[in-house]
């Protein structure tokens, strides 16, 4: 899949492909044809990620090659193993968790979960978790604390899903009851949002000691298309509405909303997912290391006036 | 040709001389469509004499009904929006909070307060739907952190009226961490032991439920209040099928699981009174007033 502003290096990339064969095929040099080829390719890459719109960012973030919270984890553990379930209702595929280990270290790893066909997004639910996938988190926390193993969360869903039976299941309680515990544990909390950041359904696993953003990613009260409906009345403002709130990493790290931007491969963590990953698993455990110098209780200190400060008022 | 024929066409009667009721001396109630003298209904503590359909009011009227005498002191009443994203939709957010003051005289969506309530201290967070939808953006977040601090500070319970549409968009990611921020003040409130009930009232969605307003030691709602999280128009599309009638009232809510009991207006206050009271710690001694209203009430 090519989002429009990918076209012209995609173009750019085919015909540099085709040169080659011609040059392997006809044995005749275009060495240097490539080279400047390349060069060029290289050059708008630049550019177009440099000069990239909040909405191109949003449509990044939603890239159906980007990698899941699984494929990260699965990329980082020499063993990972997966736990389900809330011991209440039933196991949320669009929530995941486990522990996990790497050079090892023992890491409790939560997010959700996004489908990339259309079997695995109905599974998934298209990363978007009922009220036991948020209970199922927060059980998996509470177990990471008992074994005083650090916990890491990703952040990648367009919302909470807003069904009927989530209502019935108390799907703010559960989000509520997620931000409240989440303040209180003793263990270090990393939250990084690897795609997009949705509302309730997002920050229900997103309270911690540090929260990064990947560069191409957003985080925000609401989507740009659903702002648009309710604020402009159509679908059709969504651009609009991306710059209006502000919802890249960019902007989150300017308000102080998080604490760091950790950046992806030039043209998306998609475009070479390894080399993403392992920059993620660097980053995890030299913040890590940081958290544990700090005691439990300070940790948590932080945490609470970290965020009780984020907001912006005047007095009269 | 027809007996029922006009004598005279159309209406004769000259503008100057039509005859109006005055606006505001009547209440139909939009449920049973009973008529009601508006004095009486404000007596009634705005619910419906005959079907209890409670209408929706605000926190100057919440304040009369829960603080003795009406007698309070409001807290941070200074602190108003700013507009940290430079915002613009149809309106630049400022002039749409601006020309929200003018009208409703409020500086923002929540006001809060601290007065006794049958001679109990009590701290009262109490939102006002007409600020736009009672959304909660940095105010509103600012302005409940600081009464739970105020609560936490002196040991008194703190009650939280809600009634909001959910965060303010204009705000976009400040509004969502204020949800963030009032948690965590209550998870520091519990802590202490001090009690924290959160009373429901219509409408109360979005990011609000998803935070303070889904946990107080004791969630109550008034009857007939949509809670939900998702608001029904967003679940009707999702679904593709109309909702069942009450799906998302409170009366569904409690069914659930999620609400300790369901308050008519009338009797929030009394009830309020006599939870805290059982709630009291045997070394505080009760206050003198406290425990003659009580009585009072206890008997009338």
């Amino acid at each position: 899949m090519l989002l429009d502003f990918e076209q012209p290096i995609a173009a750019l990339e085919g015909k540099l492909r085709e040169m080659k064969k011609l040059a392997e095929d006809s044995q005749v040099d275009v060495s240097e044809a490539v080279k400047a080829l390349e060069e060029k390719i290289k050059q708008l890459k630049k550019e177009t990620y440099a000069n990239l719109t909040r909405w191109q960012r949003v449509q990044l973030s939603r890239h159906a090659d980007r990698p899941y919270t699984l494929d990260y984890i699965e990329g980082f553990t020499t063993k990972f193993i997966e736990l389900h379930g809330d011991r209440n209702v039933r196991d949320d595929k669009s929530m995941v968790g486990g522990f996990g280990e790497i050079d090892g270290r023992t890491i409790m790893f939560i997010g959700q979960q996004k489908g990339r066909n259309t079997k695995q997004r109905q599974l998934r639910n298209f990363g978007m978790p009922n009220p036991e996938g948020y209970r199922k988190a927060l059980r998996l926390m509470k177990m990471a604390e008992k074994f005083n193993k650090p916990i890491v969360t990703f952040i990648d869903t367009p919302g909470a899903f807003p069904g009927m039976e989530a209502e019935e299941r108390g799907q703010g309680e559960a989000i509520a009851r997620n931000l409240k515990e989440m303040f209180m544990l003793k263990v270090p909390v990393i939250c990084i949002v690897i795609g997009e950041g949705a509302s309730g359904g997002a920050l229900g696993i997103a309270i911690g000691d540090r929260v990064f953003m990947l560069e191409n990613t957003w985080y925000s009260v609401i989507s740009p298309e659903n702002c648009s409906t309710i604020l402009w009345r159509s679908w059709d403002y969504k651009e609009q509405a991306a710059d209006a709130m502000k919802v890249t990493a960019k902007d989150m790290l300017e308000f102080k909303l998080i604490d760091g931007i950790i950046k992806e491969p030039l043209g998306g963590a998609h475009t070479e997912p390894e080399k993403m990953i392992n920059t993620l698993r660097k980053h995890i455990l030299k913040t890590l290391d940081e958290l544990e110098q700090i005691p439990a209780q300070e940790r948590i200190s932080q945490r609470i006036d970290n965020f009780s400060s984020m907001g912006v008022v005047q007095e009269l | 040709m027809s007996w029922f024929r006009r004598v005279e066409k159309g209406i004769v009667t000259p503008t100057e001389q039509k005859k109006e009721t005055p606006d505001g001396l009547w209440y139909k109630c939009p449920e049973c469509k009973t008529v009601t003298n508006t004095t009486e209904h404000k007596k009634n503590l705005y619910t419906c004499p005959k079907c209890d359909y409670h209408e929706r009011i605000n926190s100057a009227e919440y304040f009369e009904v829960i603080f003795d005498n009406n007698k309070f002191e409001e807290l941070d009443s200074n602190l108003s929006s700013s507009d940290p994203l430079n915002f613009v939709d149809t309106k630049p957010y400022p002039k749409r909070i601006k020309a929200t003051q003018e009208k409703t005289h409020l500086t923002d969506a929540v006001r809060t307060a601290h007065g006794q309530m049958n001679g109990l201290n009590l701290v009262v967070a109490c939102m006002d739907f007409n600020f736009i939808g009672g959304s909660m953006g940095s105010v509103v977040g600012e302005k409940i952190a600081r009464a739970i601090d105020f609560a936490r500070q002196q040991k008194y319970p703190f009650l939280m009226i809600s009634k909001s549409g959910g965060a303010r968009m204009m705000e976009a990611g400040y509004s969502l961490m204020q949800m963030a921020k009032t948690s965590a003040k209550l998870a520091l409130l519990a802590e202490e032991g001090i009690p924290y009930i959160s009373l429901l009232t219509d409408p109360t969605t979005g990011g609000v439920t998803a935070s303070f307003a889904m946990l107080g030691d004791f969630n109550i709602a008034e009857p007939g209040a949509l809670i939900g999280f998702a608001g029904p128009r967003v679940i009707k599309e999702t679904i593709g099928k109309e909702l069942p009638k009450g799906f998302q009232s409170a009366e569904f809510v409690l069914e659930h699981g999620f609400l300790d009991f369901i308050v008519n207006r009338k009797e929030l206050k009394q009830k309020l009174t006599d939870l805290l009271a059982m709630l009291r710690q045997p070394e505080e001694a009760p206050t003198k007033s406290a425990h003659t209203t009580q009585k009072k009430t206890i008997k009338a």
